[in-house]
């Protein structure tokens, strides 16, 4: 049972849902796709122990009110089996969807760098720990040690104290200089700075990051460079992320532009093919404010109101520059490429160590040399952290984009390529 | 409430439950073992790291990315 789209939304995170609500009142039949159980995006992901702003609910609401616009969750994107298709998979089912326009709101995942003992159980991405807290998972009493770099620090901790952990330290890699220069610009964006009012806390460092996860078969204690010196803390928690990445592999799988490591679009939200559009955090880090703000822009651009995109232009140069200034605090210290011990797993799919990938000269050498990124998650995450470690640039990643099932792949020898 | 197993043990949740919390829930938290046999536990908590999968009712499914239902088989273990 194959489906089309006028307009083929991937992702329904503040971006897609924007991008789909801007473009419904046309008529059009839209199709929006997420991978999650539900829609709303990382941001804004619910669960037994989230607790959701009211305008998630109302624009999760306003786009489902739509009669032309079908939302399929838990839905992923298997590969392209011909121009303007995509073959998908649900836990039931796959299926080709042909599709129009398409716009990709894929979103950002974390930048998980390797240290020693990052393989441990107990330690996870710090937008993971609120992630797993969300869907239910129990953090009560226990001692939680936030690490990395970026607001979402801030954030992950703020949920996991509201679940009853105690958390013991938060550990920011950028220098109490360039935060507080940040924290001086925050009136500029007012509800920005209520937000970091809110949530500041008494355990957070600046100029500290992590140095080693200690335990033997489950996560003990965490070694932390605290401000020049050595900390050692008990801890039953580590969450560790080093800001954010944009998720281009479906873009770049299309054939659409990179522009440094997020997907290249113009002032419409156009990537460089023609009918492919994309918003939110996979054409850069930026927050909701500016997601939900380019994915308007998308979604009528694609309906061909450009008048209206344009008049939402302004409201987007004054949230890219919230996440200029962001990117410019949390850039990453040199320090944070020295963590690993030559043992250290940097593949975790394929448990490849340090020592079998630093002498490479690219990441196409060293995957063919050691595995590294040939595993189930493809390189999504050892592919960001050598980019980080040693500059590799990733390769656009081949069909299936995600595993999937024999008979999901067999659907396209049904509908070969026109 | 959904009651599910956790590597035969029996265990019920709140609705909307996802299985990787099921697995802290019900078991050690634990979800597989590495290729060097090493036990992982999910990492990234959304879908990309693919350190959650587990079998579910026969099949290997993300444990972050999939609800409890009544019912339902978990199993952690190799």
């Amino acid at each position: 049972m194959n489906e089309h789209a006028d307009i083929l939304i991937i992702g329904a995170g503040p971006a897609g849902l924007n991008a789909a609500l801007a473009a419904a009142p046309s008529g059009a039949r839209i199709v929006l796709l997420d991978d999650n159980p539900l829609p709303g995006g990382q941001i804004w992901r619910d669960g037994p122990q989230a607790k959701l702003p009211p305008q998630a609910h109302q624009l999760r609401n306003q786009v489902l009110a739509f009669a032309n616009v079908q939302l399929h969750c838990a839905t992923r994107v298997i590969a392209r089996p011909a121009a303007k298709q995509l073959l998908v998979e649900n836990d039931e089912r796959g299926w080709i969807i042909s599709y129009a326009t398409l716009i990709l709101c894929t979103g950002a995942r974390e930048l998980l760098l390797p240290f020693p003992g990052w393989t441990l159980p107990g330690v996870t991405g710090a937008g993971g720990l609120q992630a797993l807290i969300k869907g239910g998972m129990p953090v009560a009493n226990e001692r939680v040690v936030i690490a990395g770099s970026g607001p979402l620090l801030l954030a992950s901790a703020d949920t996991a104290r509201k679940n009853a952990a105690q958390v013991i330290r938060i550990a920011e890699q950028a220098s109490a200089r360039s935060v507080g220069a940040f924290a001086a610009q925050l009136p500029r964006w007012p509800h920005k700075l209520l937000q970091a009012l809110q949530l500041f806390s008494a355990s957070y460092r600046t100029g500290s990051h992590v140095l080693a996860a200690i335990g033997s078969e489950r996560l003990e204690g965490v070694r932390l460079m605290q401000q020049g010196k050595i900390v050692e803390l008990a801890c039953d928690r580590l969450a560790c992320g080093f800001g954010l990445t944009p998720n281009t592999q479906l873009g770049q799988a299309l054939g659409c532009n990179l522009q440094g490591q997020a997907i290249q679009v113009d002032a419409w939200q156009a990537t460089s093919l023609a009918e492919h559009f994309a918003a939110g955090e996979c054409t850069g880090f930026g927050g909701s404010e500016l997601a939900l703000v380019e994915g308007s822009i998308a979604g009528l651009t694609a309906v061909g109101d450009r008048k209206a995109a344009e008049r939402l232009w302004p409201q987007r140069a004054r949230w890219q520059g919230f996440a200029d200034a962001l990117n410019r605090t949390f850039a990453l210290a040199p320090a944070l490429n020295a963590l690993s011990e030559p043992d250290t797993l940097v593949c975790r799919c394929e448990d490849v160590p340090f020592s079998a990938l630093h002498a490479h000269r690219s990441w196409r050498e060293a995957k063919l040399a050691s595995r590294c990124g040939m595993g189930a998650c493809q390189g999504r995450v050892c592919g960001a952290a050598t980019a980080q470690l040693f500059g590799w640039q990733p390769s656009a990643p081949r069909p299936p984009y995600s595993p999937a099932r024999i008979e999901t792949l067999l659907c396209v020898d049904d509908h070969p390529p026109a | 409430m959904p009651e599910l197993t956790v590597n035969g043990r029996a265990l019920r949740v709140a609705i909307g439950t996802s299985v990787a919390a099921a697995l802290a829930l019900g078991d050690d938290g634990s979800s597989r073992t590495s290729v060097s046999g090493q036990r992982r536990a999910p990492l990234c908590g959304m879908g990309i790291c693919q350190e959650c999968r587990v079998t579910i009712d026969g099949l290997r499914r993300l444990a972050c990315q999939t609800l409890c239902h009544e019912g339902m088989q978990v199993l952690s273990q190799p």
